[in-house]
């Protein structure tokens, strides 16, 4: 057993609100640069749609993620020496247009131009070439609120196993938010495709980052991601992608895209996993059971001999009880009620997602739908979203989890009504949905109020404890004389910034340690 | 005496900058270090032209350094007379430089046609490649001089040039062995060396990172900090 811990997010859907603050702050924090004007590290999609970029979803046209080759995993898009004979032009890349072409618009020309009768209009501009565009046709969230016509948005690929004519209908219509970053996959497929091995998951907390200067511009993780969440900077020419605010997350705070969110629907958490069944459990053989299989990896923090593997294998304690009081861990594992998204992708993905009530209130004060025993909430077979497309979303088709989960849900707002309304409990919705008064009530707390605390449990990196000499670490970041960048990468230095290798220089970042896994 | 420069000296200027200045490039500037793609802006007519290109331009450059390294007495023992290996020349350079530049006329075209490739350039982009074709045409248009040669039986000058290239990587540089060459292979040879001399100042840089470690990688990679 190798246990690892890894940083993980859950996106309650039911409380997204499509603002798109998360992402809003995630682009002016990371993304407001040339190259990368065009990338959303975060990003909110109106569901049904065919997403960012567009048609994300159908690996049959990207080849992102992984497949079961003669029962072996292996990367939809080809083998190592397929990839390299890719290597001159990546087939399955996607091109600027598939996001949109970034855009801005010749503010100047509001003063600057002349005294004229009509007012002056600031026109929208290129930000790759400066040209001036006579129409925009797509942007980063052209389908915001189910904007555009039924047939467009209803290639989306959850829409499969459904008869989705009949939601074409104004009456039937449906919608969610999906806000969508990196999922720092157990199993990251972009890793996998990096010919330089310039993508690496980090061992203590399993974020997924790109070493900049190791990137050779290969572009196979563009493709590889299933999730489309690597992006070519195509100023700078390497690949980029969502790094788990890990400035933010080292010294113990949520990311910026989870502090910021208004709704509070974001959860972020350490889970403990057991890193040597990873490739196992990514071969499950039905899609339909990799949710399970995904659920079954992770460890449980309370368990003595989980505790005792852990201390042994050097995760701190600091961590093992914040995975103890993980939120993720609650909602993912104890009361089942999160799930990874796409989990046919094969990649273990680690943002998990609290599928949305979406109750026709409506019919049920009407008495026109079936109700739980309160005779007010609704039934979660009774819902406005169609099971099916929820499933198609977070399990691979599978509903029953998926039914499971929304009656949970149900069952907590059934229980929460009777004491606030009625002034007694009620807990038969609760009984019917397995869940103790107990849950109902850490529920309630976990997903309604929100605290902050509650909602973010993140323990500190402790870097100071990897050094071998911390005090050594004193003085070597921070201000530097001349050009900072290049005091040189090989073992012996070209142009040596120390007379000799000092003591100190043990824990110079050059000696890093690396290996591959 | 000009001979003796581009043929005694400037090989050896050529080479250094390319090796020292590689290295300190790696060294001290890797971020600038990478293939400086340009599919994401336009993926049209890509997959012809790079790969006509890329896989021209390997083979040219393979047998390049094959038949001009391999001492001759070599292919003699293989079997390979001199005039077979200069007929062998004749056909694969044919063949993959024609490649090569049909795809590079294609890239040439993409990248002064196309508004956004046109804008997202280096400034080193354009004139490398127009360098890099016109060496290559220099190097075609040896071929059909080599071709008179071979019909007289006669592989005098591509003996002469392996020689000469061999004797500068020996450090035991003779020029003179370039004295009776046509001058289409001295043109091409100046070229030839020229690109080398930039090399670290352009976006050809990344052959050097060619990614055949991957082949016997693990998938997975995981670091510690």
């Amino acid at each position: 057993m190798k246990i690892r811990a890894q940083f993980a997010l859950v996106f309650n859907l039911d409380k997204c609100i499509g603002c798109h603050t998360c992402s809003v702050t995630c682009k002016n924090v990371w993304t407001n640069r040339k190259g990368v004007e065009y990338a959303w590290f975060n990003n909110v999609e109106s569901k049904p749609g065919i997403g960012y970029p567009k048609n994300w979803e159908d690996q049959e046209r990207w080849k992102g993620g992984w497949e079961l080759r003669g029962g072996k995993l292996e990367l939809k898009s080809g083998g190592r020496a397929a990839r390299l004979l890719n290597i001159f032009s990546n087939p399955h890349m996607p091109e600027i247009d598939d996001y949109y072409a970034p855009f801005t618009y010749d503010y100047g020309k509001l003063v600057t131009a002349p005294l004229s009768e009509a007012a002056p209009t600031a026109r929208p501009v290129s930000q790759i070439d400066g040209s001036r565009m006579e129409k925009i046709t797509w942007g980063p969230n052209w389908e915001d609120d189910l904007a555009g016509e039924f047939h467009k948005r209803a290639k989306d690929q959850n829409f499969r196993d459904i008869g989705k004519e009949m939601y074409a209908q104004f009456e039937n219509t449906f919608h969610l938010y999906l806000p969508r970053i990196c999922n720092h996959c157990l199993n990251p497929a972009c890793v996998a495709a990096c010919p330089s091995g310039s993508i690496y998951k980090r061992e203590e907390d399993g974020i997924v980052l790109v070493d900049q200067d190791k990137c050779r511009g290969w572009r196979m993780c563009i493709s590889a991601c299933p999730y489309k969440k690597v992006f070519y900077n195509w100023e700078s020419g390497k690949a980029e992608k969502c790094i788990g605010c890990y400035p933010r997350v080292e010294s113990g705070m949520p990311t910026i895209c989870s502090e910021s969110c208004v709704g509070r629907i974001r959860y972020n958490g350490i889970l403990l996993y057991d890193a040597d069944r990873i490739e196992e459990l990514a071969s499950t053989e039905s899609e339909q059971d990799l949710y399970q299989a995904h659920l079954s990896i992770f460890l449980d923090p309370h368990d003595p001999k989980v505790i005792a593997a852990a201390r042994q294998q050097g995760i701190p304690d600091t961590w093992i009880e914040a995975a103890q009081k993980s939120p993720i861990y609650k909602m993912a594992v104890d009361w089942k009620i999160a799930f990874p998204i796409h989990p046919e992708f094969r990649t273990l993905p680690m943002v998990w997602y609290v599928p949305p009530l979406s109750p026709v209130q409506s019919q049920i004060d009407q008495g026109n739908l079936a109700t739980t025993p309160d005779g007010v909430l609704p039934d979660s077979a009774t819902l406005r979203l169609p099971l099916k497309y929820l499933a198609n979303l977070l399990t691979a088709g599978q509903e029953a989890p998926i039914r499971a989960a929304l009656d949970k849900l149900i069952a907590m707002r059934s229980y929460q009504r009777s004491l606030h309304v009625d002034g007694a409990p009620d807990l038969r919705a609760v009984a019917a949905a397995g869940l103790t008064e107990q849950q109902a009530q850490d529920m309630y707390r976990l997903l309604a109020i929100a605290n902050h605390e509650d909602r973010f449990v993140v323990p500190t990196s402790q870097t100071e404890l990897g050094l071998e000499n911390f005090h050594a670490f004193q003085g070597q970041n921070g201000f530097t004389f001349g050009n900072a960048s290049s005091t040189g990468v090989s073992p012996f230095a070209l142009f040596p910034d120390r007379r000799t290798d000092g003591v100190e220089d043990l824990t110079h970042p050059r000696k890093a340690k690396e290996d591959v896994a | 005496m000009i001979d003796t420069v581009l043929f005694g000296a400037y090989p050896y200027i050529a080479l250094t900058v390319f090796l020292a200045g590689s290295w300190l490039r790696f060294d001290t500037e890797q971020y600038t270090w990478k293939t400086d793609s340009s599919q994401l802006l336009s993926k049209r007519g890509m997959r012809l032209a790079s790969n006509l290109f890329h896989v021209g331009v390997l083979a040219v450059l393979g047998g390049h350094a094959v038949g001009l390294l391999t001492p001759h007495p070599w292919f003699r023992a293989a079997g390979v007379t001199d005039i077979a290996h200069q007929w062998l020349a004749i056909g694969a350079g044919s063949v993959f430089g024609l490649m090569c530049l049909l795809g590079g006329l294609m890239l040439l075209a993409r990248r002064l046609g196309n508004r956004r490739v046109r804008a997202a350039a280096r400034s080193t982009d354009l004139p490398i490649l127009v360098w890099l074709l016109a060496t290559l045409t220099l190097g075609l248009c040896t071929i059909p001089v080599s071709v008179g040669h071979a019909e007289h039986g006669d592989a005098g000058v591509m003996i002469a040039l392996a020689e000469w290239v061999q004797s500068i990587l020996c450090l035991h540089p003779q020029p003179g062995l370039l004295a009776g060459v046509e001058p289409i292979f001295k043109a091409h040879i100046t070229f030839g060396l020229t690109v080398l001399l930039v090399f670290p100042f352009t976006r050809l840089v990344h052959i050097w990172s060619v990614p055949l470690g991957y082949l016997g990688r693990a998938y997975q990679v995981v670091r510690t900090r």
